[in-house]
Parts: structure tokens; sequence; C-alpha cells
């Protein structure tokens, strides 16, 4: 009897032992996850693509500017070289020389240092007409591969530009401009269809040639002066943003907009 | 065999569409119209005789001052400051330099010009257009010098019309009860004023209650609800001639007559053997037709814009709720649902909307629904507030509202309020004396 007793007095201790110390430890710590951050992926490579053509197609013009500088800024040194080099044995040409002096001092310093530079920089092949003529030929094939390079570039563009609107960048700048220039008229019925569409012909700097409302005849119908004043509103504004910000590339593809004012969202409230 | 080759045409000379870019404008600001409001030039000899008349030493200022408040008023506009103007009134109503308005950002222009011809005033004024460089409008018109305020409230509706497309509600005039004395004994009149609160009048002496003044929307007449030896009488009062006449003595508690839109009825409630219903009086033959027929409290009806339907409210559902229903009484439906009690319903003159009181949580609200009862929005929340009534365009109410009183009794006010439909625009109408009950009349010109 009395070993019963122990036998299970031992058992239920070794019970309250488990559950006290065992049990925390078996106890699983719930993995700690971080949140859920939904990604969503949009292609925008197609929009993109097209502002920053125009900018390499700028950054090439400029090398080939610097090209153009270098071949225009090596020809002077040439003239003066020869100068000193002829001047030397005639004395009645002394006062042409100090002329020429002082047409120097006529010009900026700016264009001394230049020449002195080209003249130490290209010390050896300037003294040898042959090869100043090789290095011009030269420059001019290389800015000739520059020049149709850009070319290709521009040809890529203009297919996108051609089919393309406005990239979302650009459009969201025209908005933002517009809106900020807008005054809605706010005695307009909401419920009513009122949507103003102006058609404009565009400066390249984004100054406004023509204005035009696509549906001028309904301003002055009967019971139509609801659409006159907001019609009215939409020119104004669109007088007032000018020059619009349009993209300073692709021309072509904006010298003609068409906006369409449609204020019932802001009207409803 | 032509379409054959038309085909292969087209295959090989794909055609280029050049569509047109086409960008939605679907927000712009919401900040007031840039406005300068010129004097109204005025010649000298106009000016000594105005001077003799009216006491007004350049009542071309004047006018123009009171464009320029009416403007402000409405929020829709921001009058630019006189002292910027670079050219003289007489000179710009002739042909302004558009270049110096738009200097200071001014979108649109008033000019005109005063005159004082054969004893009366005549007006012309002018409205242009600054960044179009264009007239918009030019309008001329004569009367008795003493109109010179309404001449004011004339151009602004005017101008007011031609920039937001909707009638303007300057010149106009508001009924009111004038209120004096403590709260437990006050002293009741009725009282007109301007819209803008000047040329105020007192309409009765005070001996009687009187109680929910109402125009009338197609002239200048008046129905109100007077107490006369503890019995409610309804009147009919033309503020033209100043005739008064008595419409019935009705039993029991009688409420809020407010006329038809033809103005030819006039649509109350009374209670009869302890019941309210809807009623309607022929003004004519004196006809009474019962509308509502049931053993709620049916209160406050007010008539939609073009007399086909009702709105009012009742208690049938447990709670005072609004209601509409057809002018005869049939098709009774009930539009508000929202938390709280709605009380004071009025149909906007432009059809679109009822305005009403709502109780909620203990405290007054001044809102707006449409008329099915969708898109609930409450424009002003107070202590006390109720009694909203229109102004003839829809697009201001106003009301009153009350002040709480301290320990003492003390400290207690009615004052007239307007707000508008955007619920920003809230002002404080100034009167005399202490206001509540407010009506507003149709325009006065057309």
């Amino acid at each position: 009897m009395n070993r019963n007793i122990f036998i299970s007095f031992g058992f239920h201790i070794l019970l309250v032992l488990i559950t006290a110390m065992s049990l925390p430890f078996l106890a699983k710590k719930p993995i700690d996850l971080p949140p859920i951050v939904s990604v969503e992926l949009i292609q925008i490579t197609d929009k993109t693509n097209i502002p920053f053509a125009p900018k390499a197609k700028k950054i090439i013009e400029k090398v080939k500017e610097k090209e153009k500088k270098l071949v225009s800024e090596q020809a002077p040194p040439k003239a003066v070289k020869k100068d000193k080099q002829d001047a030397i044995p005639l004395p009645d040409e002394k006062l042409e020389k100090v002329k020429e002096i002082k047409e120097d001092k006529q010009n900026p310093e700016k264009v001394e240092t230049e020449i002195k530079q080209v003249s130490e920089f290209e010390k050896k092949d300037l003294f040898d007409p042959n090869n100043i003529a090789a290095l011009i030929d030269k420059s001019k094939v290389e800015s000739a591969e520059t020049n149709k390079k850009s070319n290709e570039i521009s040809q890529d563009q203009d297919k996108n530009i051609e089919f393309g609107g406005l990239t979302l960048s650009e459009e969201d700048a025209l908005k933002a401009q517009i809106f900020g220039c807008w005054s809605i008229p706010l005695g307009l019925p909401y419920n009513e269809n009122l949507l103003v569409r102006i058609k404009l012909q565009l400066k390249p700097d984004g100054s406004i040639i023509d204005s035009e409302i696509l549906d001028h005849a309904r301003m002055n119908k009967p019971g139509q002066g609801f659409y006159k004043v907001l019609a009215e509103s939409a020119l104004r504004a669109v007088k007032l943003c000018q020059p619009l910000r349009v993209p300073s590339t692709g021309y072509e593809r904006w010298k003609e907009l068409q906006l369409n004012f449609d204020a019932r969202e802001m009207l409803e409230g | 065999m032509l379409y054959r080759y038309l085909l292969i045409l087209l295959i090989i000379f794909p055609i280029k569409a050049m569509a047109l870019i086409e960008v939605d404008i679907t927000r712009g600001n919401l900040s007031p119209l840039p406005v300068a409001v010129s004097p109204l030039s005025i010649d000298d000899n106009s000016k000594e005789n105005f001077k003799k008349i009216l006491k007004k030493e350049n009542l071309g200022a004047e006018i123009s001052l009171i464009v320029e408040n009416n403007l402000k008023q409405t929020g829709l506009f921001n009058p630019l400051d006189k002292n910027a103007f670079l050219q003289k009134p007489d000179v710009a109503n002739l042909k302004p330099r558009f270049e110096d308005w738009n200097l200071i950002k001014a979108q649109a222009l008033i000019t005109g010009k005063v005159t004082f011809v054969e004893d009366k005033l005549r007006v012309e004024f002018r409205l242009w257009d600054i960044l179009a460089g264009k007239e918009m409008m030019a309008l001329a018109f004569t009367t008795v010098p003493s109109n010179w305020r309404r001449v004011g409230h004339i151009i602004t509706d005017k101008v007011y019309e031609r920039l937001t497309g909707e009638k303007g509600y300057f010149d106009t005039r508001i009924i009111y009860v004038a209120e004096e004395g403590s709260k437990t004994n006050r002293i009741k009149k009725l009282a007109i004023m301007d819209q803008d609160g000047f040329n105020n009048k007192f309409l009765t002496l005070g001996n009687e209650l009187v109680l929910t003044p109402r125009f009338s929307p197609t002239n200048q007449m008046v129905t109100y609800l007077s107490y006369f030896r503890n019995l409610p009488r309804v009147y009919l009062l033309d503020i033209e001639t100043g005739m008064q006449e008595v419409v019935g003595d009705f039993p029991g508690m009688t409420f809020a007559p407010r006329f038809s839109p033809d103005g030819k009825k006039i649509i109350m409630s009374f209670a009869q053997d302890g019941n309210s219903d809807i009623y309607t009086m022929d003004l004519e033959n004196r006809i009474v037709e019962r509308i509502t027929n049931h053993p709620s409290i049916d209160t406050s009806p007010s008539y939609s814009p073009d007399g086909k339907y009702i709105t009012f409210n009742s208690d049938r559902s447990g709670y005072q709720q609004i209601y509409i229903m057809e002018s005869n009484g049939k098709n009774v439906k009930r539009i508000s649902f929202g938390n709280g009690l709605y009380g004071t319903p009025v149909w906007s003159p432009r059809g679109d909307l009822i305005a009403f009181t709502k109780l909620h949580k203990g405290k007054f609200y001044i809102g707006v629904m449409r008329t099915d009862g969708s898109g609930e929005r409450l424009l002003t929340e107070n202590f006390y507030q109720e009694a909203p009534s229109w102004s003839p365009n829809g697009r201001v109410l106003i009301f009153y509202r009350e002040t709480k009183t301290n320990a003492k009794g003390e400290g207690f006010s009615a004052k007239l309020w307007s707000i508008d439909l955007t619920g920003y625009n809230e002002r404080l109408i100034e009167t005399e004396t202490d206001a509540s009950d407010p009506s507003w009349s149709s325009l006065l010109t057309n």
C-alpha cells in the first residue's frame, strides 16, 4: 500500500517537474517573420527610354562640338608660328610686327593661353604641315562617324516618338503646371457633361501660337452658359500657364496638343 | 482584283498614324479668382450733383466698393488692392492696358462710369478678360439716385453670372425676425434688409409675436405666422405696397407656412385633434386641402421648384426624419437614414439638393443631401442653429445660430449666418438686433 503511495507520489512529483521545467524549453519560439511588402513590377523601359535618348544625342553633339573646337583652335597657332619664323630676317617688316602685337593685346588673354597650350601640346606635329592636314582629315572622319551615330540614334527615337504620346513624367509635369493655373468656376453644376476640349498649337519653347475650343459652337447656344464659363476659364488657364512645360525634344510629337478640361471630379467634392 | 492590289499596297506601305496627344485636366485650384474692381469714373459735374442729393463724396468709388464687398463675400473672387492699380479709372474704362493689369495678377477687370443725367443716375460698366485681352460684357442702365446701392448689387449680379455661369444673388433682400429683450421676455418684430445687411427696416411694431416669415419665390410677397390673442394667424404681406391681409385662423399648433413655387398656394402644417398633418391653401379661393393623413407628427413642408414633390419631416418611423412625397400626398418615401434627428427640410431652388437641420449627440448641424437622400454633407456644426433658407441661385444658405447662456442666464444671442455649399465660406450677417428665422427673397431684377 505504502509502496503504491510512494510510486504515485514519485510520478506526480515527476509530472510537476516536467511541467515546471521542461515545457517552457519544449515550446517552440514563434518565428519572427518580417512583414510582407508587396512589390508591383511595372515595365517602364518603353516610356523612360525616350527621354534619355535625346540626352545622349546632346552629349554626342557636345563631343562633336568639342572636337570641332579643337580643330578650329589648332588653326591659329600655325599662323603665329609662321609669323615668328618669318619675322626674323627683314627689318622693314618691324612696323607690321608691332601692329600684330597690338592686335594680340586687344584679343582676350584667354585666347593667348589657349594658343600657348596648343603649341606646347602639339609641338612636334604643328611644325609639319602634312601632319596637320592629316589631323584635320582624321578629325573630319571622326566627326562624320559621330554624326552618323547621332543620326542613327535620332532615327530610332523618331520611330518611338512618332507613334508614342508623352511619357508619364512629361504628362505629369504638364498637368501639374495647368492644375496650378486653372481656377475652376465653383458655381458650375457637377451633374452635367461639361468637358471642354482645347486644341493648342505650340512653339518649341511651349508658348502658344493658337488655341481653339473644339466644341466652340456649343459656347453660343442658348442654355449653355455653364459650358461657356468653363471654356473661358480653361482658356485663361492655358494663357496664364504659357510657356507650357513641354519636353525639350520631340517637337514634332507635341507641336499640336489637345487638353481635355473636366471639372466634374472637383465639383462633386 | 483591285482589292487584292490595294491590300498588297497597304502591306508594303504602312500608313503612319499621327495621333494628336491628349492630356486630361481633371483638377484645378479652388483659390478665388483675382479680380480688379476699378472705381467707377465720375465727372466733376456729376460728382457735385450726387454730393448734394446723396451726401456722398465720390459715388463711383462707393458703388465699386459695394461690388468689391459682394464679390469678396462669395469666397469665389479675390478683389485686388486698389492701391496696386496702375491705370486711372476713366482711362481704364475706355481701353485698359492689359499688361498693367496682368502685372498685378488680375484675371478679370471691372470698370465703369457714373453720370448725372436729367436728375437720374446713369451707370455703365464693363467686364474685361485680362488674359484674353478682350471685353466680356458691357451694360448700361439708368435709375433714381436713391437706388445707388442696388446699382452696385446689380453690377455684381451681372459680373457673377458672366464669370460663374449661374445667376447671382446680390440684388436680393432678407426678411427675418428681429429679437430684443431677455430670453424669457423676447420682443419679436418682422424686419427686412438687403442681403448685405444694409437698409434695415422693421415691418411690425413688436406687439404681437411673429414667426417664420417666408418670401414668395415669384414676387415680393411674404407669408408669416403671428399670434393674435394667443391664436395663430397666417398673414400675407406685400413688401412693395405694405398691404397686409389675414389668410386665416387655424386651430391648435400651426407651423411654418411656405409658398408653392408658383406663389398661388401656401403649404403648412397644423394640428387637428392633436395630430399634426400637412395642408395646402389656395390663395385665390382659400380652399384648404389635406395632404398627409397619418397619426404621426408631419411638419415643415417645402415644395420642389417644379411643384411636383414635397419634402417634409415626420416621426412616423419612430424618430424625426426627412421624407418626400408627390404633391398630392402619394408615394411617401423616407430619404434620411443617418444617425440623429432631421428637421426643417428645404428644397433648393436649383432642385438638386435638400437642406436640413440635424440634431446628433447634442449638437446641431446644417447640411445638404441629394433629393434621393444620398450624398449627405454636413456644412456647419454648432451648439444651436436651424432654419436654413436658400439664396435664389441655390448656392448659399442663410440660417440662425443661438449662443449658450451662462449660469446667470446672460450671454444669450441669436445671429444670422450664411454658408455656401463648399462649407468653407461661413459668414456672420450683421444685424441691428438679434435675429432669427431668415428667408431669402428672389432677385429683385431679372
